[in-house]
């Protein structure tokens, strides 16, 4: 398969996304990112309705793709059919097969989600975790997350929760039998392969920018991508 | 425009909820952050007489993941497929989902399937590879708001508790939120739409309250997945919250009731950063607006315990609220655990008023 285009083809949701823009801007209207980053939704539709490998390849590359929220509301709204939040999704998809969105801030940042929320469904079964969610990573959640957090099995105790227990309920301990059964799914389905890419271009990116990248959360690269806006994102700039 | 013709278009955006028998699966975020309301659902389901039973081996449906986009379309359908593996191996065939996300999720692999069916082959092909189960697709598809929703007068029938003011007398102002994959991407999955949607409303008015209608009603509350997830992107998730509680405020509601998990978290812990950066509180004299699920408010309407239903995790203070109706509550009891030891409290912030 040759072209960028074609490869974008190839995935069922850009098909479903891409019929023909007319360019009215109604997606751009209501796009919650379109209101806060400098991202217009009209106009990635319109590079990607060009076919231009060029322009498409800058796309790939660029900080565009990782500001929208997935949100849908332009799939809501699009009077011809569009789906931009679909087009984003075979996008970013395509971006780090080939490892373009190491070439972009917004981009890099995959890296820090593929270890915590990738790393968390493999260990634990779930998308999130609370003895993960530390409070020093999180300010806006608050004083009560703290004391939560602080005393998470007597809290998940009184509310009910089943917590780090066998059975069903709250926050069970999910079987290793199924957790097994998760790691098989990643490895039939591309989700290892993605992450082995992830880590790969991250690795290259790191070394390149000269900042030191070891396993976990506290190496100097994660915290870069974690926290740094070292150029202005956002809309009217 | 006649009766008939309103009736005739509204029928359009209906849809079946199964009466019972519910497999039912369980939302990442909501466990970490409202433990309470599923709790309470299951609850309320049991008193209602209706059978829900629960897999312990169901996962997550890897919906965050995939959404962030680390996890491969074609991984969350064999995820998907594999939650309905469970529920056939059970036995039923009416699925129920906590969560909007995986709601969301579960309607955009079923209509990706509908158009692709080579899709659907492929993704039985890995489920049979990597688990040995095979699956049928489920016969009712809805989310526990959903089934909520249908129960309502089933609910404000048993309860003693109507969303009304003892004061005035007045029905108490509820904004409702939407989350955004309810609906919007399937409009036809939703009750009443993208545009209208009833599944909240419906609650609220049956159950003696007043919708409040406001310009950005049908805004995102801004999780936007990795706009959240990473620290550097916060500022659009507190961004799209701010727009909806300036929105909101001068409609003065008395609480903003959700069907999300991550949009009541949002909600409720936005307010509080609001407060700590710009000292700006939306509900009356330095207190927020009250932010629930459907869960914890048909748990109120049912005459549950405040403290059972896990008001003690919200941010915001719903002790206004409870104030207005009438509902009794034990401060001394809120921060304690199950066998009524202490646990400490939470300190209070700067300006969002909590004590």
């Amino acid at each position: 398969m040759g072209t960028l285009y074609e490869k974008l083809c190839s995935d069922v949701r850009f098909v479903e996304g891409l019929k023909a823009c007319m360019n009215c801007g109604t997606c751009t209207a209501i796009c919650p990112a379109a209101e806060f980053y400098n991202y217009q939704p009209r106009l990635l539709v319109d590079v990607l309705q060009t076919h231009d490998e060029e322009k498409i390849e800058q796309l790939l590359k660029s900080d565009t793709i990782w500001y929208c929220g997935e949100c849908m509301s332009c799939v809501t709204r699009c009077p011809r059919n569009n789906a931009p939040g679909l087009l984003i999704t075979a996008l970013r998809s395509l971006s780090q097969e080939l490892g373009y969105f190491t070439e972009s801030e917004k981009g890099r940042q995959q890296l820090a989600i593929k270890r915590t929320v990738g790393q968390w469904i493999l260990d634990y079964g779930y998308c999130l975790y609370p003895s993960q969610i530390i409070p020093e990573n999180h300010p806006e959640q608050g004083p009560v997350w703290d004391w939560e957090f602080h005393h998470l099995e007597g809290v998940m105790e009184r509310l009910g929760a089943n917590y780090k227990q066998s059975g069903p309920g709250v926050l069970r301990a999910i079987p290793q039998a199924a957790l097994d059964e998760i790691k098989r799914i990643f490895d039939e389905t591309g989700a290892t392969e993605r992450f082995e890419k992830i880590e790969t271009f991250s690795k290259a990116k790191a070394e390149e920018m000269g900042m030191k990248l070891d396993e976990g959360l506290q190496n100097e690269y994660i915290k870069h991508i974690y926290t740094s806006n070292s150029k202005d994102h956002l809309a009217g700039q | 425009m006649k009766i008939e013709g309103k009736r005739r278009i509204w029928e359009e955006y209906q849809k079946e909820i199964a009466d019972d028998n519910y497999f039912y699966v369980r939302s990442c975020v909501r466990q970490n952050f409202f433990p309470g309301s599923e709790k309470t659902f299951l609850r309320y389901m049991a008193e209602l007489g209706k059978n829900v039973f629960e897999n312990p081996s169901h996962t997550t449906c890897s919906g965050i993941g995939y959404h962030t986009d680390i996890v491969p379309f074609r991984t969350a359908m064999t995820m998907v497929a594999r939650q309905f593996a469970l529920m056939t191996e059970a036995g039923y065939e009416n699925f129920v989902t906590s969560c909007i996300t995986s709601f969301g999720l579960y309607s955009e692999i079923l209509e990706t399937w509908n158009h692709f069916p080579d899709e659907e082959e492929k993704t039985r092909e890995y489920l049979k590879k990597a688990t040995g189960r095979e699956f049928s697709k489920p016969k009712n598809m809805a989310h526990a708001s959903d089934v909520t929703y249908r129960l309502r007068h089933e609910i404000a029938a048993r309860g003693s508790v109507r969303l009304v003011n003892k004061e005035t007398g007045q029905p108490l102002k509820v904004v409702e939120h939407i989350g955004c994959h309810y609906s919007r991407m399937f409009p036809s999955k939703g009750i009443g739409g993208a545009e209208y949607p009833y599944v909240l409303a419906g609650m609220i008015e049956e159950w003696g309250g007043e919708v409040v209608d406001y310009p950005e009603r049908r805004h995102c509350c801004g999780f936007g997945f990795r706009q959240y997830l990473i620290q550097a992107n916060r500022g659009y998730s507190v961004a799209a919250s701010k727009k909806k509680f300036e929105s909101m405020k001068p409609y003065k509601p008395d609480l903003i009731l959700t069907n999300c998990p991550g949009c009541p978290m949002f909600l409720d812990r936005w307010q509080y950063a609001i407060s700590e950066m710009e000292g700006i509180t939306y509900g009356e004299n330095g207190q927020g607006i009250p932010v629930m699920t459907y869960e914890e408010l048909a748990g109120l309407i049912l005459g549950y315990d405040p403290w059972d239903l896990g008001f003690q995790v919200h941010q915001v203070p719903v002790e206004p609220f409870l104030d207005k109706i009438g509902i009794p509550y034990d401060t001394e009891k809120k921060f304690l655990d199950r066998n009524g030891n202490s646990m400490g409290k939470p300190k209070s912030p700067s300006f969002l008023k909590f004590y």
